[in-house]
């Protein structure tokens, strides 16, 4: 495994989360698997060359058109540290930019959703 | 609209992207997590003045169940140290197949002992590198050590249809699971 160089400056830390300008919590807690779509007032916003800089427009353009990308792909596509992409997915959700679909889990779900979800799973997985 | 997950965990050189990449509908791509101080777990950084952050990746796929959901394959990261990722993988997944190479046995204990612990249903899956099995599939139960329900199947993982089989089993089993837990609660 590579280990981080030692020298490197205690900074560190601060540089993936330039673009949150150093913030590290987000707005909201998102799942690695949630679902984003970007909302009609997300897709204007990009028209009109939005304000929240050039992440905010790629992730709208990513997320348009039916296109839903999960969290993780939406950082893995930027290559941003999934901290960092959780940020600004967050900051861009409370503004109604974009839509979160958070995942069904089954730890949370009760018996009967599970269910569903699993045999859906099932059929999909079968068809393929 | 919703999504749900699945994780691919084994030792490093197992085969878990080769397998995720077999039934991705996209190229599997690689997602980065920063471990930070605050999330340090069981490695205590503070011994080491400069070493703050340690990158961790996965690699995962994606498959359009039907119109309004998507299921993800969520490759754990080779180390297993980092468990503070595990976590995060594991909360709310269906499940979890376990990759043995029969060769290296070992690689694939630890992953073992965080699903039971997790009480996250899994299933191990023999990757059959070359066509040839090393071993049958009691052997390697008897040699894990896990509970006869814990299915045991052998595949290999560049093939879609095998990969696609082993999810299938995995799905039926947790559905199996769920159903019996129903029927006769313990």
């Amino acid at each position: 495994m590579t280990m981080p160089e030692r020298d490197e400056p205690t900074g560190a830390l601060v540089r993936p989360y330039a673009v949150t300008r150093g913030r590290t919590r987000p707005k909201l807690e998102i799942a690695l698997e949630a679902l984003v779509e970007t909302t009609v007032r997300g897709r204007s916003g990009m028209m009109r060359g939005g304000q929240g800089g050039s992440e905010h427009q790629y992730i709208a353009q990513m997320c348009d058109n039916g296109r839903v990308q999960s969290l993780a792909e939406i950082a893995a596509r930027m290559q941003l540290p999934l901290g960092v992409a959780r940020v600004i997915v967050a900051d861009m959700a409370s503004d109604g930019l974009l839509a979160v679909y958070e995942p069904t889990s089954l730890e949370d779900e009760t018996d009967a959703v599970g269910t569903e979800l699993l045999e859906r799973v099932l059929s999909g997985l079968r068809r393929l | 609209m919703t999504s749900a997950k699945i994780v691919i965990a084994g030792g490093f050189g197992v085969g878990k992207t080769t397998l995720v990449g077999s039934v991705s509908e996209i190229t599997p791509l690689t997602t980065e997590a920063i471990m930070t101080s605050a999330g340090v777990g069981v490695d205590d950084n503070r011994q080491v003045p400069g070493k703050m952050t340690t990158t961790v990746a996965m690699d995962f796929g994606r498959i359009s169940i039907d119109r309004d959901l998507i299921l993800y394959l969520f490759g754990t990261p080779g180390q297993t140290r980092f468990w503070f990722m595990w976590d995060e993988l594991v909360r709310g997944a269906i499940g979890a197949v376990v990759m043995v190479d029969t060769r290296r046995l070992a690689d694939c204990f630890a992953a073992i002992d965080f699903f039971e612990h997790r009480r996250l249903p899994y299933l191990v899956a023999i990757n059959c590198f070359d066509g040839m099995q090393y071993h049958n599939p009691q052997d390697v139960r008897d040699a894990l050590a896990i509970s006869g329900d814990v299915p045991v199947v052998s595949c290999d993982a560049r093939n879609r249809e095998s990969t696609k089989n082993v999810l299938i089993s995995l799905v039926e089993y947790v559905l199996t699971m769920r159903r019996t837990r129903a029927v006769a609660p313990a």
